[in-house]
């Protein structure tokens, strides 16, 4: 049905290609149905787009019958829908209502009136298609893959539930409606069935970084202003250095690695902490999201200054001093996160967190950064990681491209 | 290919702005659309209806400098081709395109194949229904004796007979919900059930009799998360009797209303019933048994989950040889419905068979339900364009 492949020339994605991150301020004031973001580009969207409100992320176990060309035709359907989608049209031609009464519609017909809503599609590849976790190199590319894609070491208050982490494939779908996103990955979901099975999914709501200068830091639900410091699309320098992967298999060149975290917070204790207490914990304080230190939300925080008693305003042990670069050899990552409510626990506490996303240049990055934060920042105490996940983001797709197409034709 | 009539080759090219079709008219029959993509972007192309709306045939995803064709069964009437480079927009160079002649009837070969297919499906369904009387009364006779063991060792088996053709039954009115519902369904219908069948006032079925054969702990739950002893005891001999007979009576029933001479009109039994049916019970599998609610007492799902999975084998069976008739593609579509049926069929039969018995269900890991639900899927999905294939719709 969905057969791509007949070769040919470029194609309207070469107009497109390399714009995602310029896009952000031309695209204002345009109604959030119809903002829309190219599929086709150098990087893959929904890393440098400005962080959109919604998330729907899926990863999938690849079947066990499944071959290699198997695998690179759902790729290749993968690709095709995502270009459709992101679109705001159905997965096929005769997507939800036009096609034959006899048949069940391509298309399952719930974002047939939303527009695109800013919908970006990112597919990612995890360790275990490229060889299983008893070693078997199932698809001819266990040679292919980075010796830099290596799985993350356990972490203190770690939890993980193995049903909701890992995975062969995952996508990221970003949107501005729910509905969009859940849309697209119910369509790829059913796109893959016989190829692919879903291993398990997460929603979010109210972003919880900002991609782009141009849009203010939100906050998680501790109620603060998180990830001020984050890196944005505009400081391209800083995102060669941090993000884009440019060592090993040149393949991979121009990708980057995406963090995948489920962290519960323990909201119902973190609401009885005092105001000050908490503004300790962060080290930033709760209303402007200013360092400690002093200044503003975006002055840089002084670790040194120490206040009328002598002792450090910014507490060695607060978040913001340990995952700050200058506590980490200067490692600096993209956060992407949502949060997320998914009703309650048996406690009658809320079932709710931030869906923590990271997009850096190899996993040790990230690994290095957390280790420093997870041993004794003080804010872990009040979170709980229940999913972990690292998946490779190949780099962007060009028209007639399928994603990943250089790992396998390369 | 079994249309009779013109076979005509049929030029298309597309262009940013033009859809160039070499030709407006043509004769009713097999017609091959050759598209040619001569413009910058993917493109689509069209056969649309006289509402200049709905698709009648399209091909899609056609890469720059790329061709594909579209083979259609054109019956005669007025139509507009289209094409859409970019995949979106107003359609690019539509234009009218007419077809004159004769209309394409099924050809009588087909129709010959279609009775044959419906009625060895018939006799399929007698056939089970005949061997399931039997098995209801010599279970229901151990099972109104009080032989709880005995009962327990046929309840299975004799089960297998009636969701092999369970769509059939469930077309039958109130016979399904005499024979197969299960408490929880029987409470959420009872008043309309008793408004429909005024004899039809308690829980009826194997479902009552297995309750009473694998007697629930005090503390365990329906489906529905409700207490089992809730509105709930074991039957007496006496009504056990009772309900014992009334099984026997409307299994009685059903053999009655398959054997009638009008069954298959009564019904109105066609090739799509058939296809369909083999549809609806892998839906039965995927609803019910693959989640473990089926036999929520004696945990004998896999015996069901098997007879669904024979009943739906024998009817795309029966279709796939009109479909491979169709061409390529629906030779290659039911090739792939065969390999994956043949896969789930090795899935389940690692957890046993009809003759030595099958695990418990309640000792099927989450996982290995994940595995099986997965691969109901993968049979379901390409399932489901069977009877679009088998009727020989256009394209």
């Amino acid at each position: 049905m969905l057969a791509l492949g007949l070769g040919g020339g470029l194609g309207v994605g070469a107009v497109a290609a390399g714009v995602v991150a310029s896009s952000a301020g031309s695209r204002q004031g345009v109604s959030s149905g119809a903002l829309e973001y190219p599929f086709h580009g150098e990087r893959q969207g929904g890393i440098l787009t400005p962080a959109q409100d919604r998330l729907h992320f899926a990863a999938f176990d690849v079947r066990a019958a499944t071959s290699r060309n198997d695998l690179v035709g759902l790729l290749r359907d993968w690709t095709y829908a995502a270009s459709r989608l992101v679109m705001g049209l159905g997965v096929s031609a005769s997507g939800a209502f036009d096609g034959r009464p006899s048949l069940p519609a391509d298309d399952t017909g719930e974002a047939a009136d939303l527009g695109p809503s800013g919908l970006t599609l990112t597919f990612g590849f995890g360790r275990t298609l490229f060889r299983t976790a008893a070693g078997e190199d199932r698809f001819g590319v266990a040679d292919r893959m980075p010796r830099e894609f290596t799985p993350l070491p356990k972490q203190a208050n770690d939890f993980l539930d193995a049903r909701r982490s890992g995975g062969d494939l995952c996508i990221q779908a970003c949107a501005d409606d729910p509905q969009v996103a859940v849309h697209a990955i119910r369509n790829l979901t059913r796109l893959a069935v016989g190829r692919a099975q879903l291993r398990w999914s997460q929603s979010g709501f109210g972003r919880t970084s900002s991609t782009s200068t141009t849009q203010v830091t939100p906050r998680n639900l501790f109620g603060q202003k998180d990830g001020t410091n984050n890196l944005k699309a505009e400081h391209s320098e800083k995102l060669a250095e941090h993000v884009w992967i440019a060592d090993g298999p040149t393949w991979t060149h121009g990708g980057s690695y995406l963090v995948a975290r489920r962290i519960a917070m323990t909201i119902e204790v973190w609401d009885g902490l005092q105001l000050q207490e908490q503004d300790r914990v962060l080290g930033r304080d709760k209303r402007s999201g200013a360092p400690l230190s002093g200044g503003d939300e975006f002055t840089p925080p002084d670790f040194t200054k120490a206040g009328d008693d002598g002792k450090r305003l910014i507490d060695e042990r607060s978040h913001v001093f340990r995952v700050h670069p200058d506590s980490n050899g200067g490692v600096a990552m993209l956060r992407r996160g949502y949060n997320y409510v998914d009703g309650n626990d048996d406690l009658g506490r809320l079932d709710a967190g931030l869906f923590f996303i990271a997009f850096v240049k190899s996993p040790e990055r990230f690994a290095r950064v957390h280790t420093n934060m997870a041993r004794d920042d003080m804010f872990v105490e009040y979170l709980k990681t229940t999913s972990s996940s690292v998946f490779l983001v190949p780099p962007g797709v060009r028209p007639n491209e399928y994603v990943g197409q250089a790992l396998f034709e390369g | 290919m079994g249309s009779e009539g013109a076979f005509e080759v049929i030029a298309v090219s597309s262009t940013a702005t033009e859809c160039a079709v070499s030709t407006r008219t043509t004769r009713s029959g097999t017609a091959t659309f050759s598209v040619r993509n001569s413009g910058p972007q993917i493109t689509e192309f069209y056969l649309l209806g006289p509402d200049g709306l709905r698709i009648v045939a399209e091909k899609e995803n056609i890469a720059p400098g790329g061709s594909a064709d579209l083979t259609v069964t054109l019956q005669p009437g007025s139509y507009f081709t289209a094409c859409k480079p970019g995949m979106r927009g107003a359609n690019v160079g539509e234009a009218a395109f007419s077809v004159t002649g004769e209309r394409v009837e099924v050809p009588a070969e087909d129709k010959q194949l279609f009775d044959q297919a419906v009625r060895d499906y018939v006799n399929f369904v007698k056939n089970e229904v005949a061997e399931l009387q039997p098995k209801v009364e010599g279970f229901v006779a151990a099972y109104v004796a009080g032989d709880d063991e005995q009962a327990r060792r046929s309840y299975a088996a004799a089960r297998v007979h009636y969701e092999r053709i369970e769509p059939i039954a469930e077309a039958l009115g109130l016979l399904d919900p005499r024979i197969d519902y299960r408490e929880i369904d029987y409470l959420a219908e009872a008043e309309a059930l008793a408004k429909d069948d005024p004899t039809f006032t308690e829980w009826l079925g194997f479902h009552r009799m297995e309750k009473d054969l694998w007697v629930p702990a005090k503390d365990a739950v329906q489906p529905d998360g409700a207490n089992a002893w809730e509105g709930w005891t074991p039957s007496t001999p006496e009504v056990r009797a009772r309900i014992g007979s009334a099984l026997k009576a409307d299994v009685g029933a059903l053999y009655d209303k398959v054997h009638a001479a009008d069954f298959v009109t009564a019904q109105e039994l066609d090739i799509a019933a058939v296809a369909n049916g083999a549809s609806a019970l892998l839906e039965e599998i995927a609803v019910g048994k693959v989640t473990g609610e089926e036999d929520w007492w004696s945990h004998t799902d896999l015996w069901d989950f098997q007879a669904n999975l024979q009943g739906s084998r024998i009817a795309f069976d029966l279709v796939a040889p009109i479909a491979t008739r169709k061409g390529p593609d629906a030779t290659a579509l039911a090739a792939s419905i065969s390999r994956e049926f043949d896969a789930l069929q090795a899935l389940l039969s690692t957890y046993g068979n009809l003759t030595d018995g099958f695990v418990l269900y309640n000792t099927v890991s989450r996982d290995q339900q994940r595995a099986l639900a997965a691969q109901i899927d993968a049979v379901r999905e390409p399932l489901s364009k069977i009877t679009n294939t088998v009727l020989g719709a256009a394209g």
